[in-house]
């Protein structure tokens, strides 16, 4: 048994470090094997074309805003501007800027190990406490955080948008800091991941409900009804003390809410932001100021003004729908994100992980500029619940629409673009194709994990009256 | 002969001035006629009719005009324009062979379609106003879309590329534009005597829109009289710059065409409009002096000029004039009459061979890349044969020989252009920015909202052989309701201005000229320029035909994401909910009793649990409530019409 436990690690670093390996194979070749210009890997959000055009116009005094071509935030831009036009001589132009990404995508993975040891010791506490593990010995902890970094080092999503040199792989990055600080109660951290995460794409702003609910009640775990079921059982069996089961029961029937805590993350979100607007506005102080900022980058990505395709449905949407009605759609679809927000926290709250992997994937569906990137984050999340989901359903038909849409999407887009033999509808179909195969994804995700906790009670209380 | 001459231009004289008192033009409004005939070295005609209508200052607004058209000065006072130039042009003009390095073409070689640019008298706020205001009243004058420069995505205000320095400059240009005669007619309408009289009789349509180019150009400018309480006068300047090839019978192939003005036009001139001041027809032979006599003071020499052994003309000049390259044979025009029609020939009798003056460098722009997704526009400019003789002229201070060239160019904004992949190849070798760009300036383009413009002045080496730009751009992507309704033919990028503005092309005559306005503007030191051809760009289109599935579609796909999720949440196990059913049966609070027998009221079905309260009561609490919720709504619908019709 410690022989494996001490093989385990050791494999993941080979397959970890054979991963980096074939990232820096491929971003050694010529021309990023044209991936940067992918509609998957690079939308106007993340291309590092028009980084490197807004650094060029700031460069020659000018907004870097000016024309419609980039749409980052301005502190991207002064990181990873200077890269884009510096070369080492004799290698590929963009090296420079594909080692960022590699380094932020090892970042990220080992963050996200970091995230799936706590929640696996988590489970296996969970599980301890329940009386699972004594009784079936079998039912062993697969390592999550091992899994889920692999899964996002050789996703080939994850691959793509590295080596495709998009900005995608730093605002994972920032994502998964804010949920590693969360996690591990550093609070200050995901104060910064978080407003680094909103002040990148925006859409990690949902992510404020399940740091909250980390922070203040802690880790995922079943529900709180099973403990107290568990708990009374064995009270019953040994009824020595009837005074101290009255306070106990009293006591578990609601967690405490650590209101310092929150208080504490959100004096730091505060902090942050500040700190992060004065950054932006000291760099943009001249091409004005913040308000452009905002205009440019959260009103673009609202407004969605480029009807350049990509693999979300919005862009052949605006580009077909009555100028009349586009308001009103506008409008729709955007609460459609925040719609879900209620309900999900209602029914999960008990597993606030889970929530932020739900509303990552649902906000990379209904993202206004969608990339293969955002997939890669929410996937490689998806990940960490791998005990939990193990029963999921649709698993293989799901996995093979991904394959099929990701073989797809290029061919179909040749056919429409280079070949002029398909029209739009080719691709609008697939994408179509992947946001069904998405949608799925996420409810059958949910309904898992929630049949996970059903099992998990009708098994408690089975448990609980066999003992009995 | 010559005693003939002298004794007409004194008569000349005397009959524009009865002509002038005639028409009461004390406040001396000036019209003048002229035509220019030029064989070009590739077996065609050059015919360049040139009107000018001058408009002396004058203190009082609204006043009559006699012979200047009341529109034009109309649409200069009411917009302040202070110069002016609208130009309609078919076909291309052919630097290699019909000259780039003379006035003629410089002023009159003009890129496809509509070009328009104007200089505005206004504050810099009304520009744009006035801009568009002058877009309409054209549009309106010459029967031309030239309302569609109206919207910001296809004009810009160019700072020094284009020429012209003055922040209160725009310029736009529609090169899809179908230039034809309704374009002319109004045109012609601006002259006195239309087209029934005098030079401009000579336009049969199916002539001029026979040829290979023709470019009606209409350029005004204000001249501020200097005096105080005096408005401006203004000059209005008409051309038609033609291109047509003579037919020939002659099967000799490199013998030269012989034409004359009826075989080329139709029509002959039966005598000159009597409105006009001075009308003149002018023949330019280029090439023609370095074996030709040193010396023509004599009349056996000037003789010899027109009628000697390589060509003869119909009709004895008037004058000649010798210029650097050229002879200049002039003719008037008021001798001619009904029984004695003016129709100059021109007989070649040997082969004959000359080139014309070219650009420092040939311009030349082209599209790189295939696809609909992106690709790079390149401009090569290549070194024409007149190179060494201008190189020597142009040296900067540390001694080095350069040409400047400046490069204007407008980009739609569906061309989406990456400024920074702009890369500079001299004789194929790649170059910095700083060895070679000495100036640039880029207004990038807004989606939607405004066009793209690069201004770059660029200092090549004289010996330089050819130099090429290259910048790439992403294809846009439209709103269906933006695409004209032949979206698949692609659309036109306007042509790119190249000027040499160390270069000025002048004809320097030897002698003292009479008034003519069309020789003393080809005198005129003017700057070299070039259009670059119109570039065709496809782009992809969506499907036409299919919004209302792509609506009901993606609804869907929203309908199946929000239902499949909210019905996950909502399930419940069975025993859970007998659970949840018993225990709502157990204690069931007010407001859980009312909503039940909400519910039962809507179905119809008689209330499950026993009520203690009275029907009456119930029902009035019931209808307080309604009442209360209609007046929520109702106040919520008065706020929102509020709020949107305040806006």
């Amino acid at each position: 048994m410690a022989e494996e436990q001490n093989k385990k690690p050791c494999r993941f670093w080979i397959w970890a470090s054979a991963s980096v390996v074939f990232r820096l194979i491929l971003i050694s070749f010529p021309g990023n094997l044209n991936l940067s210009s992918r509609p998957e890997v690079s939308t106007p959000l993340t291309s590092i074309r028009r980084l490197a055009e807004g650094y060029w116009l700031k460069q020659a005094s000018m907004s870097p805003y000016a024309g419609s071509m980039y749409h980052g935030s301005p502190l991207l831009l002064s990181i990873l501007g200077p890269l884009t036009v510096q070369s080492i001589k004799g290698q590929p132009s963009h090296l420079l800027c594909s080692l960022v990404f590699v380094i932020a995508d090892i970042l990220s993975a080992m963050l996200l190990r970091g995230i799936g040891q706590k929640l696996q010791m988590a489970y296996g506490l969970n599980a301890r406490l329940l009386g699972f593990l004594k009784s079936s010995r079998d039912k062993v902890i697969l390592p999550c955080g091992d899994i889920a970094a692999l899964v996002y080092l050789w996703n080939p999503f994850t691959i793509v948008s590295c080596v495709g040199l998009s900005t995608s792989p730093i605002e994972n990055l920032a994502v998964v800091l804010a949920l590693f600080g969360a996690v591990t109660r550093r609070v200050p951290l995901a104060a910064f991941g978080f407003v680094m995460a909103t002040h990148l794409s925006l859409y990690p702003a949902t992510l404020a409900i399940p740091i909250i609910i980390i922070l203040g009640y802690g880790l995922d775990a079943p529900p709180i009804k099973l403990f107290l079921q568990t708990r009374s059982v064995e009270n019953e069996k040994s009824s020595t003390s009837t005074v101290s089961k009255q306070a106990k029961s009293k006591q578990t029937t609601h967690l405490p809410f650590l209101w310092k805590t929150v208080a504490h993350f959100l004096f730091w979100v505060l902090l942050w932001s500040l700190y992060v607007l004065v950054l932006c506005a000291l760099s943009l102080n001249k091409y004005g100021g913040l308000e452009e900022m905002f205009k440019r980058t959260y009103g673009f990505i609202l407004s969605i003004e480029d009807l350049s395709p990509n693999i979300g449905v919005f862009w052949y949407f605006f580009a077909e729908v009555f100028d009349f009605f586009r308001n009103f759609f506008l409008i729709v679809f955007h609460v459609n994100v925040l719609f879900m927000l209620l309900p999900l926290v209602i029914r999960l709250k008990h597993r606030p992980c889970f929530l932020a992997f739900v509303y990552l994937a649902i906000s990379s569906i209904l993202k206004s500029y969608p990339s293969v990137g955002d997939s890669a984050l929410y996937l490689s999340l998806w990940a960490l619940f791998v005990n939990e989901l193990i029963d999921m359903k649709f698993s293989f038909f799901l996995f093979c629409g991904y394959l099929g849409i990701s073989l797809l999407s290029p061919v179909m887009h040749n056919l429409w673009i280079w070949r002029g033999t398909g029209n739009a509808n080719f691709y609008f179909g697939n994408a179509i194709g992947y946001a069904c195969f998405q949608i799925v994804f996420v409810v059958e995700s949910v309904s898992a994990m929630l049949n996970h906790d059903r099992a998990l009670r009708r098994s408690s209380s089975n448990h609980g009256e066999v003992k009995s | 002969m010559a005693c003939l001459v002298r004794s007409w231009i004194p008569l000349l004289f005397l009959q524009s001035f009865l002509v002038a008192i005639a028409f009461g033009s004390n406040e001396g409004e000036e019209f003048s006629e002229e035509l220019l005939l030029k064989p070009l070295p590739d077996r065609k005609v050059l015919a360049h009719f040139h009107f000018e209508n001058r408009a002396p200052p004058s203190n009082s607004h609204g006043r009559n005009h006699h012979l200047f058209p009341k529109a034009i000065s109309q649409l200069v006072q009411k917009f302040r324009v202070k110069e002016m130039e609208l130009s309609f042009t078919q076909g291309r003009w052919n630097h290699e062979h019909w000259g780039g390095f003379d006035p003629l073409s410089s002023m009159n070689a003009k890129p496809v379609g509509v070009e328009l640019w104007a200089v505005f008298d206004v504050p810099q706020s009304q520009v744009d106003i006035s801009w568009k205001n002058l877009t309409h009243a054209l549009s309106g004058l010459f029967c031309a879309s030239i309302n569609f420069l109206e919207s910001s995505t296809s004009y810009a205000a160019p700072t020094w590329g284009f020429g012209t320095n003055s922040d209160k400059l725009r310029y736009g240009s529609l090169p899809r534009e179908a230039v034809c005669t309704e374009n002319l007619t109004p045109w012609l309408k601006l002259l006195p005597c239309r087209d029934k009289d005098g030079i401009s009789a000579l336009m049969n349509r199916p002539s001029v829109y026979r040829g290979f180019y023709h470019s009606q150009r209409l350029h005004l400018s204000t001249v501020e009289s200097g005096q105080e309480g005096l408005g401006s006068g203004i000059v209005l300047e008409q051309t038609l710059t033609v291109v047509i090839q003579p037919e020939t019978t002659s099967v000799e192939t490199n013998m030269q065409p012989s034409w004359s003005l009826s075989s080329l036009f139709g029509r002959k001139v039966v005598g000159s409009c009597v409105l006009a001041k001075s009308s003149n027809v002018y023949l330019q032979l280029e090439g023609r002096l370095g074996h030709e006599s040193k010396n023509v003071d004599t009349e056996i020499e000037a003789h010899k000029l027109w009628m000697n052994s390589d060509f003869d003309l119909s009709l004895k000049p008037d004058r000649v004039i010798r210029e650097s390259s050229s002879l200049l044979f002039i003719f008037d025009i008021d001798k001619s009459s009904d029984s004695e029609p003016f129709d100059l020939g021109l007989t070649w009798k040997l082969p004959s061979k000359w080139s014309c003056e070219q650009a420092p460098l040939h311009a030349s722009r082209f599209l790189m890349g295939s696809g609909n997704e992106r690709g790079a526009i390149a401009i090569l400019l290549k070194a024409t044969e007149s190179q060494e003789k201008l190189s020597g002229r142009n040296l900067t201070t540390d001694g080095r020989c350069t040409i400047k060239a400046n490069i204007f160019q407008i980009f739609p904004w569906y061309i989406k252009v990456y400024y920074h992949t702009l890369q500079i190849f001299v004789d194929q070798q790649q170059k910095t920015d700083s060895e070679v760009l000495k100036k640039i300036n880029v207004s990038p383009s807004t989606d939607k909202v405004s066009s793209g413009m690069l201004e770059m002045m660029l200092e090549l080496p004289c010996e330089v052989k050819s130099a090429a730009i290259s910048i790439e751009y992403d294809k846009g992507f439209l709103h269906i309701d933006e695409y004209p309704p032949d979206a698949n033919q692609g659309f036109d990028i306007p042509s790119a201005l190249i000027s040499f503005p160390s270069h000025h092309a002048s004809l320097d005559f030897q002698e003292e000229l009479s008034k003519s306005p069309l020789l003393s503007s080809f005198k005129e030191k003017s700057l070299v320029r070039s259009y670059t051809e119109v570039l065709l760009v496809p782009l992809t289109t969506p499907d036409f035909s299919m919004p209302y599935n792509v609506i009901t579609i993606t609804c869907t796909i929203f309908a199946l994401y929000f239902g499949s999720l909210l019905n996950v949440l909502r399930r419940r196990i069975g025993e859970e909910e007998r659970f949840l059913k018993s225990q709502a049966g157990k204690k069931r609070g007010g407001l859980k009793q009312l909503l039940s027998r909400l519910t039962a009221k809507i179905r119809g079905r008689p209330i499950e649990a026993p009520s203690s309260e009275s029907p009456a009561a119930e029902s009035s609490f019931l209808s307080s409530k309604l009442i209360f919720k209609i007046i929520l709504v109702a106040g919520a619908a008065a706020a929102w019409q509020y709020f949107s019709t305040d806006k």
